[in-house]
């Protein structure tokens, strides 16, 4: 199995969300595979929850179509077990499906089927000890954020706290994809100092976009929505959202690599 | 990072937040601890609380429905504060510290409306612009609400996402505090969400139980038996009770028991969180939840819409699971009854809400001889559902 760390290690990285089981598992598959040929070096599977705050319009119509669909927690595992193990996988879900789950089996399940990392966005450092601990002990990192409110103080306890990369926040708000690059982005990047790997997400959808955050020295981007988006175009065909994600994803990755 | 105990009631409470918001809990925090004792501020609100919320509220003996029941029952007027309900208690006092803290703006969700309404009133006394999320299903159905929020001044925006009620109303708050945090204050309506909110709200609802207990050691001269409070998120419970809670009183939090305490796959008949709620986090807090056997939210249910919310104050969950208040439900045809049992009796319209707490009278077996029961708001917003279901 792949570490999250593996995905930082040749190159600049790109990390791709999409949410599992959206429209169906089998699509989830099949995008999957396309993310891998066109260069993601690390894909972020979203576990769908009813209340996704931290999410704008796109994302939680993912999860929505996911979860009428009937995705859940065992199915999730079901489906990432299938998955190609070329490259690292990491689950991002709200805390109440881990905590409902039992952290240590949620964390057991995660090694099982092939997750390498763990992202909460409403699970501050302060809330994750026991999610950390079971981390720790089936040797899954478990991803913190910094977003631009994050006061300096903070920034270095979570960089204390952090394995695998760091999820620096774009801008302020929800997930969803946007044309622009805020100016506090790029100090926000040059704000952290560490040698974990920092990736920047919330709002990138343009290989020009891509590119300014790694030359702001970002180690990775992550990009959700803009993807998300092209499912919620093709449901009724997969295959034309599959070919325009591949595109996309093509595109992205040359906007990182130098 | 070390764990935040202050902001837990036992294991129930915390900061289960997107990172972007933590900033601004400890601000708040750090704001409301300043404030609370800043004589100013104190002024302030007691004007606010006296001149423009009419308190204190009387403590009425209802002499007739003690006759009914063979007991001493005692009416806490919540329902006389401006704006028809206890819920301008806490918009006041959490309005007042965004203007202290020099915020641009609020925001709020409801779901009745009532929240939203008190919220507005307090915007608009205080001079400050208010947006209210509140649930297309819920708009729809509070049409007077959502008017009379307009017409103070309010804009309301309509959420669609997931139930189309209070939770994705909380929802949508969130995601436009998190967007805007830096110019916004969030006031929240009840005692739920994450620290400081649950004991900020309270703090700022013990004004019912401080009036309460006063007043019944003149009239009485001794504290009650029983206090019966409705229980959705729970801060006219946690209100009254607060003071009593170190005295030998028998404290009921009457959750609404909806059509029965059954569940389809997706939602409760009912939101009774407390009586049946399992341990989880939502909305910030760890606390009893209904959910499915997958963590996921349920819709929940009730035909009082200030009852009609999956979770409760997390302050609740801990002194239900300790023993200190009593969980019960009661449905809603029993509300019902009740809503027209007190307006008949003693010519006081009751909210639904409210009405949960009158009905509870008749199902408890033994609330000992002197009751007092908290009349959260007035009825008048629930005509229409009660006359869609004849008299």
């Amino acid at each position: 199995m792949k570490h999250i760390a593996d995905a930082f290690k040749r190159d600049k990285a790109l990390i791709a969300y999409i949410c599992a089981g959206d429209p169906t598992p089998d699509a989830t598959t099949k995008i999957v595979h396309a993310l891998i040929r066109a260069g993601a070096d690390l894909i972020e599977l979203g576990l769908p929850f009813s209340d996704p705050i931290a999410d704008g319009p796109t994302i939680q119509a993912a999860s929505q179509r996911s979860l009428q669909a009937g995705m859940n927690p065992d199915l999730f595992f079901d489906l990432v077990k299938t998955l190609p193990k070329t490259i690292p996988y990491a689950v991002m879900t709200y805390y109440n499906l881990i905590f409902h789950r039992g952290t240590m089996t949620f964390a057991k399940d995660c090694r099982n089927h092939g997750i390498a990392g763990i992202i909460v966005p409403d699970l501050p450092p302060e809330e994750a000890d026991e999610l950390g601990e079971a981390c720790k002990k089936y040797n899954l990192d478990l991803i913190h954020f910094i977003a631009p409110t994050t006061t300096p103080e903070r920034i270095e306890r979570i960089i204390q706290s952090s394995s695998g990369f760091i999820y620096l926040v774009a801008r302020l708000g929800v997930t969803g994809a946007r044309e622009d690059l805020e100016d506090r982005t790029k100090s926000l990047i040059q704000q952290v100092h560490t040698d974990i790997p920092k990736a920047v997400g919330f709002g990138i959808s343009n290989p020009q976009q891509a590119k300014e955050i790694i030359n702001a020295g970002a180690d990775g981007i992550i990009v959700g929505s803009a993807i998300v988006d092209m499912i919620a175009r093709n449901t009724d065909d997969i295959n034309k959202a599959v070919e325009e994600i591949e595109t996309l994803t093509r595109k992205l990755k040359e906007g990182i690599t130098r | 990072m070390e764990n935040n105990k202050k902001s837990k009631f036992g294991k129930y409470g915390g900061q289960f937040v997107p990172e972007v918001l933590m900033p601004a809990l400890y601000e708040l925090e750090e704001s409301y601890k300043k404030y609370k004792e800043d004589p100013q501020f104190i002024a302030e609100l007691h004007d606010y609380r006296s001149n423009f919320a009419g308190r204190p509220t009387p403590l009425y003996h209802a002499r007739r429905l003690s006759k009914e029941y063979g007991i001493t029952v005692y009416l806490k007027r919540e329902d006389l504060v401006h704006g028809g309900a206890h819920k301008l208690n806490n918009t006041i006092g959490q309005t007042l510290l965004a203007k202290y803290m020099g915020k641009k703006r609020i925001i709020a969700e409801t779901g009745a409306g009532q929240h939203g309404t008190a919220a507005a009133m307090a915007a608009s006394s205080i001079g400050i612009p208010s947006e209210i999320y509140m649930g297309a299903k819920d708009i729809k159905r509070q049409e007077m609400n959502v008017y009379r929020m307009k017409l103070l001044g309010a804009k309301v925006h309509t959420v669609t996402s997931g139930s189309q009620t209070l939770k994705d109303a909380i929802n949508e708050a969130m995601r436009d505090w998190a967007t805007n945090v830096e110019t916004t204050f969030y006031v929240l309506g009840s005692i739920v969400g994450p620290h400081p909110y649950p004991a900020m709200v309270h703090d700022f609802q013990s004004i019912i139980g401080n009036e309460a207990k006063a007043q019944i050691l003149e009239k009485e001269g001794r504290l009650p038996d029983s206090i019966i409070a409705c229980t959705g998120g729970g801060s006219n419970a946690m209100g009254i009770f607060h003071p009593f809670l170190n005295e030998d009183v028998e404290l009921y939090a009457i959750e609404a028991g909806g059509s029965g305490l059954k569940t389809t796959k997706t939602a409760a008949l009912h939101s009774a969180s407390l009586c049946v709620g399992e341990d989880g986090v939502l909305h910030g807090a760890r606390t009893k939840i209904l959910q499915d056997k997958y963590g996921q939210i349920l819709e929940s249910s009730s035909i009082a819409p200030g009852l009609d919310y999956a979770g409760v104050g997390p302050e609740l969950s801990r002194l239900v699971d300790c023993g200190r208040v009593i969980a019960d439900n009661i449905q809603d045809f029993e509300a019902l009854e009740a809503f027209h049992e007190l307006s008949q009796l003693e010519g006081i319209i009751p909210a639904l809400e409210s009405s949960h707490a009158v009905a509870y009278l008749k199902k408890a077996d033994d609330l000992g001889d002197l009751v007092i029961i908290n009349v959260s708001g007035r009825g008048d917003k629930d005509l229409n559902t009660v006359m869609d279901r004849g008299i």
